[in-house]
């Protein structure tokens, strides 16, 4: 039936096609905007779209600042997945079914780079055990190594081996919504903040 | 019904009717914003077009190598020719899991399909958890818009809708306490639901997999919780390399809500360690228009809805009267190739202004094809008397040089002399909400060649006679 269907559609594509068209290059390197300080662009497109970025030197330093956070203080349940930066009082490791993450307060992730234009980071399912780490707590820190900041998308995808991970993301800034009257809302589904630690040594 | 017809009701309320018009405007600007604080926005709108020009003239060698490299990661591949059977396939799936609740995250294919009542017919609860769409499903509306599905509701009405469906405060207008009330409420149905389903920004041959977009992070919820993730999609979001992505994911959201990016931009290669992955390909009339020169280009369509929010007609007539899955200049483009009968009046529920050409982040050119979708529609005889009069006697108008400037001298002087109701009357559907410029004393013919003999007359200053 459906093995039917398959070869119906794609002999239907076969014989309308349109004459053949060249494909573009895209270069990562190319005419493609960059910035002066990429990491200054980052922070304001962050903030611009309701995140904070706090550079620190040290993971230490990160952990000094997550304890200053009254919503980190204040959370009941806390998850961190980057040794050194906050203190779990849940352990990930003997959680199977991710819906047992529902009641996390705050959850600290990493991120592997950044991107400048439009201040996006790139997540990836192999740091946390349930990708819904990324998602379901209701606050959010991301810590990143300050000097992995690429200009441009382009930069972004030509670092990227795509398909390596069965999840990856660029999370930009808290969940969001505009639906009602165009009001712009922060903490739609997904976290209701997102903090950035970029740390300048992981040492 | 027509579409003017539909409109009617929209317009006869003026304030709402004039609100609807500036918020789409509100978007449209920010949109603006973002396309010229990007050097290369003209660039980057080039190469779009031109991947997608390429995709559709490989699309079966592309459609293949993606379901090759699906397959290989683990991901079920399935093919449905059309909504019945693309329904049947996901209600399969569902039942093999014996799945009662599900969670969907936007897919405009979903509503293209009619999924949720098929579903729901066969006893399976479906929850759209798009907040504007979960609004609009509440109402039991269909969306108004793509991205925007309940822009036609003022804040007030949505307050209505949930104190009645989840008992927010009678009269409560907020739009931070509504949205909290719909999270609170859909992350008990995330947490309860069997499996999701999500729609497909973007496919990609060279490694099998798809990338999802959304502010909310309702996709991201709904299928990283249950075990079950089915993703639907048009054969025509296909794109060949990874690569490629940098260029649409920099164009869709600054196109569609004047962002820098959407919150996330989620990449799927495979499922989750001990769930499944499906994915259903749908034709649906996709490749009909394939075949058509003067249409294909439709095709490349990323559903950024730039084109609905600039466009004078859609702004001021509402996303519901034209009665499609996908409303505005695009949608008077794909919805009449499917079932042109139905839908004739589309094609001129615009004026023809480019506007949405211009902004169309993939360069569809959008007033052309609706232009011709025009003189498609004539060839299939479906035209109204109305405008097949008004051509006919347009074009006996514009052919003779005679009738014309007669005709002109007669409404010169007829505009200036004629009573009020004489000129303004059911006969003149133009002048309803508008009034006609004063006439000008001399046609336009006259007034050139008096400005011509002035010109002569005096002393030439090699700058074009201007004083």
């Amino acid at each position: 039936m459906t093995e039917s269907s398959r070869d119906q559609i794609l002999a239907r594509l076969r014989s309308v096609l349109p004459e053949s068209a060249p494909l573009p290059d895209l270069p990562p390197i190319g005419p493609w905007q960059t910035f002066e300080d990429p990491y200054a662009r980052f922070c304001e497109v962050l903030e611009s779209v309701g995140g904070i970025c706090i550079r620190v030197p040290t993971l230490a330093a990160a952990h000094e600042q997550l304890n200053q956070i009254a919503a980190w203080n204040d959370a009941k349940v806390r998850l961190s997945v980057v040794d050194g930066v906050g203190d779990s009082n849940v352990d990930l490791s003997s959680i199977d079914d991710p819906h047992e993450l529902e009641n996390v307060d705050f959850a600290v992730v990493r991120g592997q780079f950044a991107v400048a234009e439009n201040g996006a980071i790139w997540v990836t399912d192999d740091t946390v055990k349930h990708r819904v780490l990324y998602f379901l707590p209701q606050r959010l820190a991301m810590v990143i190594p300050a000097s992995e900041v690429v200009h441009n998308m382009h930069e972004a995808y030509g670092r990227l081996e795509i398909g390596k991970h069965t999840f990856a993301a660029f999370v930009s800034g808290p969940s969001k919504t505009a639906d009602i009257e165009q009001s712009l809302v922060i903490g739609a589904h997904g976290a209701r903040a997102l903090t950035v630690f970029a740390v300048e040594s992981f040492d | 019904m027509s579409h003017p017809a539909l409109a009617q009701a929209f317009i006869d309320d003026r304030p709402r009717a004039q609100w609807h018009d500036k918020a789409l405007w509100f978007v449209r600007e920010k949109r603006d914003r973002m396309a010229t604080s990007v050097p290369e926005w003209e660039e980057l709108r080039q190469r779009a077009s031109e991947i997608k020009q390429h995709t559709m003239s490989l699309l079966p060698d592309y459609l293949e190598m993606f379901e090759r490299n699906a397959k290989a990661r683990g991901v079920q591949v399935h093919w449905a020719t059309d909504g019945p059977e693309h329904n049947r396939i996901v209600h399969e799936i569902l039942q093999k899991h014996q799945v009662k609740k599900l969670v969907k995250s936007k897919s405009m294919l979903t509503e293209e399909c009619h999924l949720n009542p098929f579903l729901e017919k066969h006893g399976i609860e479906v929850v759209d958890t798009d907040l504007g769409e979960w609004i609009v499903q509440l109402r039991d509306e269909p969306p108004s818009h793509i991205v925007l599905p309940a822009i036609h509701l003022k804040k007030e009405d949505v307050g209505e809708t949930f104190h009645q469906h989840i008992g927010t405060e009678k009269g409560a207008s907020d739009p931070k306490y509504l949205t909290e009330a719909a999270r609170n409420t859909l992350r008990q149905r995330f947490c309860a639901a069997d499996a999701g389903l999500t729609g497909v920004n973007f496919a990609i041959a060279e490694t099998g997999g798809f990338v999802v977009c959304t502010n909310e992070g309702n996709a991201d919820l709904g299928v990283s919780l249950p075990k079950l993730h089915i993703a639907s999609m048009g054969i025509e979001k296909l794109i060949p390399r990874a690569s490629d992505l940098a260029v649409f994911l920099r164009l869709l959201a600054r196109s569609a809500t004047g962002q820098p990016i959407t919150t996330y931009s989620s990449h799927f290669h495979g499922p989750r360690e001990g769930c499944e992955l499906h994915i259903v390909l749908l034709d649906n009339g996709r490749s009909e228009i394939l075949k058509s020169p003067e249409f294909r280009r439709s095709l490349s369509c990323i559903r950024c809805g730039a084109c609905m929010n600039t466009c004078p007609v859609y702004r001021r007539s509402g996303g519901h009267s034209y009665e499609s899955t996908v409303p505005g200049p695009i949608g008077s483009i794909l919805t009449p190739l499917k079932d042109p009968a139905a839908h004739s009046s589309l094609p001129f529920a615009c004026t023809l202004c480019g506007s949405c050409t211009d902004v169309c982040p993939v360069k569809i050119d959008l007033h052309h094809q609706l232009f011709a979708m025009r003189a498609f529609l004539d060839r299939k005889k479906l035209l109204g008397m109305s405008k097949k009069l008004s051509m006919k006697f347009v074009s006996g108008l514009l052919s003779s040089q005679w009738v014309f400037s007669s005709a002109g001298k007669a409404a010169r002087t007829a505009l200036r002399w004629l009573p009020r109701f004489a000129v303004y009357n059911p006969l003149n559907p133009w002048g309803k909400q508008r009034d006609l410029p004063d006439a000008p004393k001399d046609s336009f013919r006259a007034q050139y060649a008096e400005h011509q003999k002035d010109k002569k007359s005096r002393p030439s200053s090699g700058t074009g006679g201007q004083s």
